[in-house]
């Protein structure tokens, strides 16, 4: 039978919307010919890829050469704001000399462990929060209760427990994000669709086969999206693990370097550390797309 | 005694919702025989998709009973394939493993799988799509695809609830003559609820009108048209007569609905 023609896709191409023809309103207002706003500047609009790269790296090269200027010109005092090729210079002095490296990798294995421990946790939690109705009852209040204790405030708690070694590292990164991904993976899983379980139910299906050939693959790209955004909190509790207690990684960097006065080395690393969280999410996003391509809705 | 195949006796459905309850469906009775298409018609909120659910074993009755060949059901089973509305292809599998699902753990081998899944995609007319993804299809085609998921593990019962609901005038149009000519070339139990009163006459045997709220039967109306049904027939003087003759009895609901509305507005 034939195929009907059912592609709903109503959005012009993007090669009419820069060339777009003038359009005029009528003969009376003929002469009042209107030209349309560039597209990126409409609610809704599009916008080229090498528009919005232009767009992106200006906005970083302003910042830089606006941190230039104010250093150049002395309009901070260089102990407070280093200029960036100090900045530079510290951190290559830093490779040279190993301490980088070492510091980033003992930071990176304590957020990879601490991250790997809360969330293969918090995965078979939050889909039994999120598809029975009775674990939801016993632990989605709880957890909901938990998660707004300040993390800062069980610094000293996870102190006096295990120490100032890695192990209240991990506790800490646990504490900071195993809570928020239980409830975000809790949504994940109640935002399937009721009709898919309810499809497993009439071919017959008991609730464990529904639940584990329905309902986690059909959550597994709302769930991996939650693992990486929780990633990115997941940074922030290890520096502030590694500022308050620790004797090795970037966040002990930064507590030494603020002592002797080294803005340059606290900024940075800061600086490299959001780089570093940058490249994790691009890593998580590239590779939710290879596991996960089928669910993108072709545009 | 013969049974009828389905047979729907004294359905009560009520829904505690706060403080009051509502009462979905409240007496309704029917029965469909052996290969008998049936559509179920009414206004919106009338009840006629809680019976289909509960027919499917997927709501549980207040009251009343649901039997299949005689035998109450005791939930939902293979011997009644469901439709929804909404697009219940999983995205995560092709549409040939979309019908594939339906026949794991049934012993069944897998090449006989394969076999069985392309068979029936190839009955709905999409086997040269059977490796694309859900994403990939249009709103009649993944419509089709569950349509064959459906019938790959031959139901005894078809229940279809507004299949084609969602879907635009046009492309609903070319589903309901793919439906009425899988179902004149395999022949099985339908039980069709939707409100196009149109698709109700083209497609089934019997039309059964519901009341509003709560829900029971109105009125049936016999669907004796010859088959193949054809396209042509929606012209037919036959057709606009049974046509009239059931939206008549809905309308009667509708406005019964509106004036009730103002009543307690």
């Amino acid at each position: 039978m034939p195929e009907p023609a059912e592609k709903t896709d109503s959005v012009a191409p993007t090669a009419s919307a820069a060339g777009a023809p003038e359009r005029t309103r009528g003969p009376a207002l003929g002469r009042r010919s209107r030209r349309r706003r560039p597209d990126m500047f409409r609610i809704g609009g599009r916008i080229r890829a090498w528009q919005f790269a232009v767009i992106a790296a200006s906005v970083f090269g302003l910042l830089l050469l606006l941190w230039v200027l104010a250093t150049s010109y002395e309009w901070v005092k260089p102990i407070f704001l280093p200029s960036p090729s100090d900045v530079w210079d510290r951190m290559v002095e830093l490779a040279r000399g190993g301490e980088l490296s070492d510091d980033v990798r003992i930071s990176v294995t304590r957020i990879m462990i601490g991250f790997l421990i809360a969330s293969a946790m918090a995965i078979p939690i939050g889909v039994l929060v999120g598809a029975y109705r009775f674990w939801e009852a016993a632990l989605e209040p709880l957890v909901d209760f938990i998660r707004y204790m300040p993390v800062v405030a069980f610094v000293p708690l996870t102190i006096l427990w295990a120490g100032t070694d890695d192990t209240q590292k991990y506790l800490i990164i646990w504490i900071g994000t195993f809570f928020q991904q239980v409830l975000l993976i809790m949504d994940n899983t109640k935002r399937v669709p009721l009709d898919f379980v309810d499809i497993g139910r009439t071919l017959g299906m008991k609730d464990r086969a529904i639940l584990r050939r329905i309902l986690v693959p059909a959550a597994a790209p709302g769930i991996w999206d939650s693992m990486r955004i929780s990633l990115g909190w997941a940074w922030t509790w290890l520096v502030l693990a590694e500022l308050v207690a620790a004797t090795s990684g970037l966040g002990y960097r930064i507590t030494t370097a603020q002592r002797f006065f080294q803005t340059d080395t606290i900024i940075g690393y800061i600086l490299l550390l959001g780089l570093l969280g940058l490249v994790f999410d691009q890593v998580m996003k590239w590779l939710g797309r290879r596991f996960f391509g089928y669910a993108e809705e072709r545009r | 005694m013969s049974h009828p195949r389905l047979e729907i006796v004294n359905l009560r459905k009520e829904f505690p919702t706060g403080r009051r309850t509502i009462t979905a469906l409240d007496g309704a009775s029917m029965s469909l025989g052996e290969n008998e298409f049936v559509s179920l018609v009414g206004t919106s909120g009338c009840g006629k998709s809680t019976l289909l659910s509960i027919v499917a074993g997927l709501q549980e009755p207040t009251d009343g009973e649901v039997l299949v060949d005689g035998r109450p059901v005791p939930g939902p089973g293979r011997d009644r394939g469901v439709v929804f509305q909404t697009y219940t292809l999983f995205p995560w599998l092709s549409a040939r493993g979309n019908v594939e699902f339906a026949l794991r753990g049934q012993g069944i081998g897998a090449r006989e799988r394969r076999e069985t899944a392309l068979e029936n995609l190839k009955l709905v007319g999409l086997e040269r799509f059977a490796d694309a993804r859900p994403t990939e299809l249009s709103g009649g085609m993944k419509q089709r695809v569950a349509l064959a998921r459906a019938l790959s593990y031959r139901p005894e019962i078809l229940l279809m609830d507004e299949p084609f609901g969602a879907l635009d005038a046009l492309t609903r149009q070319l589903m309901q003559e793919l439906l009425t000519s899988v179902w004149e070339q395999h022949r099985l139990t339908v039980l069709f609820v939707t409100h196009d009163v149109e698709e109700a006459v083209y497609i089934s045997d019997r039309v059964v009108i519901m009341t509003n709220r709560p829900g029971r039967m109105k009125k049936e109306v016999k669907v004796a048209l010859p088959r193949p049904r054809t396209y042509d027939m929606l012209g037919s003087p036959e057709l606009g007569e049974l046509y009239s003759e059931v939206l008549e009895s809905i309308r009667e609901e509708s406005i019964a609905l509106q004036d009730s509305d103002a009543v307690s507005a």
